[in-house]
C-alpha cells in the first residue's frame, strides 16, 4: 500500500497536564494515524507499535507472536531465557505445564469463596486508618497492604514473616530505590521464596503454594511461580485500588453514583480497569513474517502492545477518555487477551470489588488532602502506572 | 428459528474464567483443573445473548456458538 505509515522514534512517555489518567497525547496520536506504527526501542532495534484495538487483540491471540523473553528484539545482546516457572515469558507447551496446575486454583468459584476473608482484611485496614487519621495516605494504608495480605495468604507466608517480606517486595517493585537497594531486595525476595517452598515440601499447610507440592513441579520452578504471582498479582492491584480511588474522587459524579448504588461496583470495577489499564504495554515478537494492518512484520521483529491506547479506541469504545462506571466496558484488554491473559484476574476483581464498595460506604466525606496537581504520579517508565501516595482526608464521624 | 449448540475445547482452556463470569448459568469451571465444564449444549433462547458473548470474551478461543436457522416444525 502506498499510505505512509506513522513513525514513533521513542515511547511517548509525556501524559498531558490536568490527564494523568490519559494515556501520553502523543500515543493517542499514534492511534489517530492508525492502529499500527513504525517504532524503534529504546536499545535502537526496529520495531512497531500497536494502539488500535482489534489488532492489539488479534495479536494477542495469533500463536505466530511469541512471548518468550530470549527472542525479545530490542537490545544488542540476547537476553536469557525466563527462569523456571516464570510462564509469563514462556510459550506453550512451557507455558501451559506451569499455567495448567494454577488454573484450578483461580476460578470464579474459589476466589468467590474468598470475599469474606477479603472483606475482613479490608475492615481492618479501614479501621486502621479511620483510627489514626485523618489524613492518610491511601497508598500505604489500604491500597497495598490488602494486595499483601491476599497474596501472603494464597503462598501461605506466615503471620511473623509478613513484615519483612512486605518491605522486600515494596522496595523491589515500588521503583523508588536505588539499583543496589533494588538487587537486595530482589535478592532477598528470591531467598526467601526458597526457603518458603522448602518449607512448604516439608510441612505442608492449607494454602495454594502447599498444594502445588503435591505436582512434579521442582523447588525451583515452584520459586518461579511464587515470584511471578507475587510480581504480577501485587503491584497491578495495589495500583488500581490507588490510582482508581484518585479517578473516582476526581468524578465525584461517579463516585456519588456508586456510593449511591452498590449494584455498580461490578461494572465499576470493569470500567475503571478499561480506563486506567495501568498494565500499560507487553511485547510479542514474531515467530514468523506475519501481515499485520497493512504491514509486514518480519520475523524475529518484536512489537509494543499498548493496551492503553487500546482501551481507549474510539472505534471499540464510544466516547473512551470519558470514565462511566455504567457503560458496557467488557472485552477490555486490561488483563490482556489470548493465552496469557491474567490468570489471577478473578482474584483482583473480588479485590478490587471489596475493597473500593468497602471504601466509599465507609467514608462518605473521602476527598484529597492536597491539590490534584500535587498528587506525585509514577513515571511512564514504570512497568505498572499509578499514584506514588495519595493523600486524602474525610470529616471525622460526630458521635 | 434459529438453535445454537456450544462446543467447548478443553484443550485450548486456559482457566481464565471468562465464560464463568460472563454467563454463569451456560458455564462452570471444573474445580480441580479450572478448565470450562459446559452446562448447556444446547443453551436456551434466553440465555444466547449471554453465552454468545461469553463465546467473545473467551480468551483461547476455547468455545465456540453455533447458530443455525433451522425450521421450527422439524424440532
Ligand atoms: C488489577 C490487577 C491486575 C492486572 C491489571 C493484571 C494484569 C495482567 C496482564 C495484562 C497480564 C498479561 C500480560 C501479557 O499479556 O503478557 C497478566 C498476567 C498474569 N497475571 Fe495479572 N493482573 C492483575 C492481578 C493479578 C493477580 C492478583 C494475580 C495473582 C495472584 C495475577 C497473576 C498473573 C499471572 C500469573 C499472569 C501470567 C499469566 C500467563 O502468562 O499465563 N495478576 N496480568
Ligand atoms: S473463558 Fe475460555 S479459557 Fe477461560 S475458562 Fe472459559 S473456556 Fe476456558
Amino acid at each position: 500500500m502506498g499510505e505512509s505509515v506513522h513513525t514513533v522514534t521513542t515511547m511517548p512517555t509525556a501524559r498531558r497536564p490536568g490527564c494523568p489518567f490519559d494515556p501520553p497525547a502523543e500515543l493517542l496520536d499514534a492511534r489517530r494515524h492508525g492502529p499500527i506504527s513504525r517504532y524503534t526501542h529504546p536499545g535502537g532495534k526496529p520495531g512497531w507499535l500497536i494502539t488500535g484495538y482489534d489488532l492489539v487483540r488479534s495479536i494477542l491471540a495469533d500463536p505466530r507472536f511469541s512471548s518468550r523473553k530470549e527472542l525479545m528484539n530490542v537490545v544488542d545482546f540476547e537476553l536469557p531465557p525466563a527462569p523456571p516457572g516464570e510462564f509469563l515469558l514462556m510459550d506453550d507447551p512451557q507455558h501451559r505445564r506451569y499455567r495448567k496446575p494454577l488454573m484450578g486454583r483461580f476460578t470464579v468459584r474459589r476466589m468467590r469463596l474468598l470475599t469474606e476473608r477479603i472483606e475482613q482484611i479490608t475492615a481492618d485496614c479501614l479501621d486502621a486508618m479511620a483510627e489514626t487519621g485523618p489524613p492518610a495516605d491511601l497508598v500505604t494504608a489500604f491500597a497495598k497492604p490488602i494486595p499483601t495480605i491476599v497474596i501472603c495468604e494464597i503462598l501461605g507466608v506466615p503471620y511473623e514473616d509478613r513484615g519483612s517480606f512486605q518491605e522486600q517486595i515494596d522496595t523491589f517493585m515500588g521503583g523508588e530505590t536505588s539499583d543496589e537497594e533494588l538487587i537486595a531486595a530482589y535478592t532477598a525476595t528470591q531467598e526467601y521464596l526458597a526457603e518458603l517452598v522448602a518449607a512448604k515440601r516439608a510441612k505442608p499447610t492449607d494454602d495454594v503454594l502447599s498444594e502445588l507440592t503435591d505436582t512434579d513441579l521442582t523447588d525451583e520452578e515452584l520459586k518461579g511461580i511464587s515470584l511471578i504471582l507475587l510480581a504480577a498479582g501485587f503491584d497491578t492491584t495495589a495500583n488500581m485500588l490507588s490510582l482508581g480511588t484518585f479517578a473516582l474522587l476526581r468524578h465525584p459524579e461517579q463516585l456519588a453514583a456508586l456510593r449511591a448504588d452498590p449494584a455498580l461496583t461490578d461494572g465499576a470495577v470493569e470500567e475503571l480497569l478499561r480506563y486506567l489499564s495501568v498494565a500499560k504495554t507487553f511485547m510479542r515478537t514474531a515467530l514468523e513474517d506475519v501481515e499485520v494492518g497493512g504491514q509486514t512484520i518480519e520475523a524475529g521483529t518484536t512489537v509494543v502492545l499498548s493496551y492503553n491506547t487500546a482501551n481507549r479506541d474510539p472505534e471499540r469504545f464510544s466516547d473512551p477518555h470519558v470514565l462511566d462506571l455504567r457503560r458496557q466496558s467488557d472485552g477490555h484488554l486490561a488483563f490482556s487477551h489470548g493465552i496469557h491473559q491474567c490468570l489471577g484476574q478473578q482474584l483482583a476483581r473480588v479485590e478490587m470489588r471489596v475493597a473500593f464498595r468497602a471504601l466509599v460506604d465507609r467514608f462518605p466525606t473521602l476527598r484529597l488532602a492536597v491539590p490534584a496537581e500535587e498528587v506525585g504520579l509514577r513515571p511512564e517508565t514504570a512497568d505498572i502506572y499509578g499514584v506514588k501516595s495519595l493523600p486524602v482526608t474525610w470529616d471525622e464521624e460526630r458521635s | 428459528m434459529t438453535t445454537a449448540f456450544l462446543r467447548v475445547d478443553r484443550e485450548l482452556c486456559i482457566g481464565a474464567g471468562m465464560c464463568a463470569l460472563t454467563a454463569p448459568e451456560v458455564f462452570d469451571q471444573d474445580p480441580e483443573d479450572g478448565r470450562v465444564l459446559l452446562l448447556h449444549a444446547e443453551p436456551p433462547t434466553a440465555r444466547r445473548t449471554a453465552a454468545r458473548m461469553a463465546a467473545g470474551a473467551c480468551p483461547s478461543g476455547a468455545i465456540t456458538l453455533h447458530e443455525t436457522e433451522s425450521d421450527s416444525s422439524s424440532s
